[in-house]
């Protein structure tokens, strides 16, 4: 997957779970949490969807290095490599 | 038209997901309907086959009215049962209480910046979502416009014989840019959730004669031992750690009926059954609380499931009858807003509420030795008609000791 694919795949996901999100105003380097008014059961069912996605398995240690849509990118692409 | 709660006075059919000639069986979802709170699925309380559909798709009709005739193993099309979708959302297997508003709202709703969005079904968004559609290009043809499940997979289909679309990153855009001055069914549903929640929250503190109780809970030993079974968890089968509390107040409440049923008519209903009503806040305002069955008699990883399943549908509103009817005391958790202590408000007919606040890191004594310990305030509000400050203070205290043996719940 290109960095592009991961970038629309993440945003996709999330728009499921929040549909009024605009991506277009999305600050990549802003946390999603806050910008996105995510609480912890928002994350989690991002995270399921993600890993269902992209069979990455992504440890609770590891959400902390997926705050931003930028950290997100580039974690799974590490991950996907 | 089944009720959705007291308030609900009519409802919108949005879509029908069964035709004529189709078998349903109890449970099923046979249909969409828009409430002033939100978008419910419908689901059948009889089991048999669909015989005809009376209210069309688009059309409000009062509750109570007969919107499909459902015909029973046995029964000759010729002349069409009246078994309708059920009015009250009850026939099937009477329960103890009475059916009771849908409405929830234990706290001021935080709001948000006005939604802006394209008049769509969220069933529809989520179709066009799957099938890459670009809204921009989608004229809607449901009620004032708005796009339906139908329209999207009509695009979806002229798309494909079209030449190849900019898909995937229109979708956003689309719904972003929809011109402001379209009033968005969102918005209905903001103003009208805002006075059911008002209708009913003013009921709650003119009627229901609330106290209130707060202790502290040492939440050390819950947390240690939900990260250690998290780790060996799959990241589906991970939970959160309000799933204890919940599980927590669904056991102590059994030693407490007072604290488990409704108010109505001047006396207390105690229910056997402990369905949870969990406090949702909806990002663009407002808040409903459906309820998780028979938390009691579930184990973890279940009630775990139903939250998460639950949370996804009040988000996506996609919302099943049963499950805003029903809730026998509820729980509210505002530590994800970041706030210590919450003071609820009763769901009436409900005589409790459970709140939580946000687990923080406190200074805690302990046999003589001070340490540091995540602390979480737990709060009752009661009603006084139903249940004394004495045996609400043992209830909290109840709750404590479940949530010092994480490993029994």
């Amino acid at each position: 997957m290109t960095n592009d694919e991961i970038r629309a795949l993440i945003l996709r996901e999330l728009r499921r779970i929040a549909p009024e999100i605009d991506a277009d105003t999305i600050d990549p380097s802003v946390e999603l949490r806050e910008q996105a008014d995510l609480d912890s059961m928002d994350i989690l069912n991002w995270m399921i969807a993600i890993h269902e996605k992209t069979g990455v398995e992504i440890p609770e240690a590891d959400y902390a290095r997926m705050a931003t849509l930028n950290d997100c990118v580039s974690y799974l692409s590490q991950r996907l490599k | 038209m089944p009720s959705l709660g007291a308030d609900m006075e009519v409802g919108t059919i949005l879509q029908w997901l069964v035709k004529p000639g189709d078998a349903v069986k109890r449970g099923d979802i046979v249909a969409v309907v828009d409430t002033e709170k939100a978008t419910i699925e419908i689901e059948v309380f009889q089991s048999g086959v669909i015989d005809r559909i009376v209210v069309p798709e688009g059309e409000q009709v009062p509750v109570g009215t007969l919107i499909a005739v459902i015909r029973t193993d046995g029964e000759v099309a010729a002349p069409p049962a009246p078994v309708a979708v059920p009015t009250p959302p009850a026939p099937a297997a009477p329960p103890v209480a009475a059916p009771k508003p849908m409405e929830k709202p234990t706290v001021p709703a935080v709001s948000a910046a006005p939604p802006h969005r394209l008049r769509i079904s969220p069933l529809a968004m989520r179709v066009a979502v799957d099938l890459k559609v670009d809204l921009s290009k989608v004229k809607g043809t449901g009620p004032d416009g708005a796009i339906t499940k139908a329209d999207v997979e009509r695009a979806a289909k002229a798309a494909k014989e079209a030449p190849a679309v900019e898909a995937l990153a229109a979708i956003a855009p689309a719904v972003a840019k929809a011109p402001p001055a379209r009033p968005a069914a969102a918005i209905d549903h903001h103003v009208a959730m805002r006075r059911v929640i008002a209708a009913s929250m003013a009921r709650s503190k003119r009627e229901i004669p609330h106290y209130y109780l707060a202790t502290h809970v040492d939440m050390s030993r819950a947390m240690a031992w939900l990260q250690s079974e998290n780790l060996k968890l799959p990241i589906a089968n991970r939970a959160l750690y309000s799933v204890l509390l919940l599980k927590s107040v669904a056991l102590a409440v059994r030693d407490f009926p007072e604290m488990n049923g409704y108010w109505i008519d001047n006396s207390f209903r105690h229910s056997d059954a402990v369905h949870v009503g969990v406090a949702i806040s909806l990002r663009k305002g407002g808040l409903i609380a459906p309820a998780i069955h028979d938390v009691d008699k579930k184990p973890l990883g279940e009630i775990m499931a139903n939250l998460r399943d639950l949370v996804k549908r009040v988000r996506a509103e996609t919302l099943r009858s049963s499950e805003i009817a029903d809730a026998t005391i509820t729980v509210t958790s505002l530590g994800e807003q970041g706030v210590e202590t919450v003071f609820g408000i009763i769901y009436p007919p409900q005589v409790a509420l459970v709140g939580f606040g946000k687990i923080v890191e406190r200074p805690w004594a302990s046999n003589g030795m001070i340490g540091a310990r995540p602390v979480m305030m737990a709060t009752l509000a009661a009603d006084h008609r139903a249940s004394d400050g004495h045996r609400g203070g043992l209830f909290l205290a109840a709750i404590d000791r479940f949530l010092q043996e994480p490993e029994k719940l």
